[in-house]
């Protein structure tokens, strides 16, 4: 008998033990401005950029969405074609759902342009609106760059010419970033979709 | 033992991881309509010398490869040396067959002599 006692109390325990496992919700990433009691948290600023397509992508395309920003240019010789590999991958796994979108910032505002961006879509069948491929001026990129808590750089340095992070970025509908993975590498983009799924699950 | 599985161009995979693969992948296929694939291919069969001056000096013509045309140029790798460039010639044919002899470095300067004028 005391030995069952002794059963059902470790099971309870162990029970108990794992509802506090509950998961928690994704942070709200960057540096927030607090002011006493009231935090002002990091949020991506207006922008109005123009799409493969011509059209104009601005905040009011991911309202309600949430959705994946990279920075990339067209004929960069380093991390970018393994970066789109991954992100095709995440593309190709939420290709039904709605919710989720792709944003593609070229850095390179001297060789890239509305064209190049048409031509390098339709050859990796990236389709706007739900894969928008972006050109801005240069200052517009660079700062919208750092909103994602991103680097993009012109470095003569660099292989072609810039120098850039390749991460891929996690942005809710609230503007707020909350999740970015390393885009070249596939066990960290796979983190990434887990973390998509959990965002759609929790506050979709 | 050790040697039943290990792959004897140990150089020019680390050689093809550094410099080949960002494009056209760890398992060499590219990316879709842009980067072509590099598994011994029709042509790279066709033209198995063509690899040496394209590493070299990059590719600024279009090319079909398996039926599809690529446009996008490649650029050439001048700070890799005619026996890293003959490493990876010869790590990609273990991989992906697509030539019936081995290259020698003496081949390698030979088919760079012929592209060099180009």
């Amino acid at each position: 008998m005391n030995k069952c006692i002794a059963i059902f109390c470790v099971l309870t325990l162990l029970i108990f033990a794992g509802c506090q496992h509950t998961p928690s919700p994704l942070p709200i990433l960057g540096i927030h401005d607090i002011q006493g009691t009231d935090t002002t948290y990091h949020h991506i600023p207006d922008f109005r950029f123009m799409n493969q397509d011509s059209q104009w992508i601005t905040n009011q395309t991911y309202e309600d969405k949430l959705y994946i920003a990279e920075f990339f240019f067209t004929s960069c010789p380093t991390i970018c074609p393994k970066v789109k590999q991954q992100l095709m991958r995440v593309d190709e796994r939420f290709k039904d759902d709605d919710r989720v979108m792709i944003l593609s910032h070229t850095i390179d505002f001297r060789r890239d342009s509305i064209p190049r961006l048409k031509n390098y879509a339709d050859k990796l069948s990236i389709q706007a609106p739900k894969w928008s491929l972006v050109y801005g001026p240069q200052e517009e990129i660079y700062t919208i760059d750092s909103a994602y808590l991103s680097v993009a750089l012109v470095s003569e340095d660099a292989p072609g010419g810039y120098d850039h992070s390749g991460l891929l970025v996690m942005v809710d509908k609230n503007r707020h970033v909350r999740s970015y993975c390393y885009g070249t590498e596939e066990d960290d983009v796979d983190r990434f979709i887990l973390d998509i799924d959990k965002l759609l699950r929790e506050e979709y | 033992m050790v040697a039943c599985d290990s792959n004897p161009y140990k150089t020019g995979e680390n050689l093809f991881n550094n410099y080949c693969a960002n494009c056209h992948m760890d398992d060499g296929k590219g990316l879709g309509d842009l980067i072509p694939t590099i598994t011994g291919t029709d042509y790279m069969k066709k033209n198995p010398n063509s690899i040496v001056c394209i590493i070299r000096y990059g590719l600024k013509d279009t090319i079909t490869v398996e039926g599809k045309t690529y446009a996008e140029p490649m650029l050439g790798i001048p700070e890799l040396d005619d026996i890293a460039i003959t490493n990876i010639a010869n790590y990609i044919n273990y991989r992906w067959p697509y030539r019936s002899e081995y290259l020698t470095i003496a081949d390698t300067r030979k088919i760079l002599d012929t592209c060099r004028a180009e």
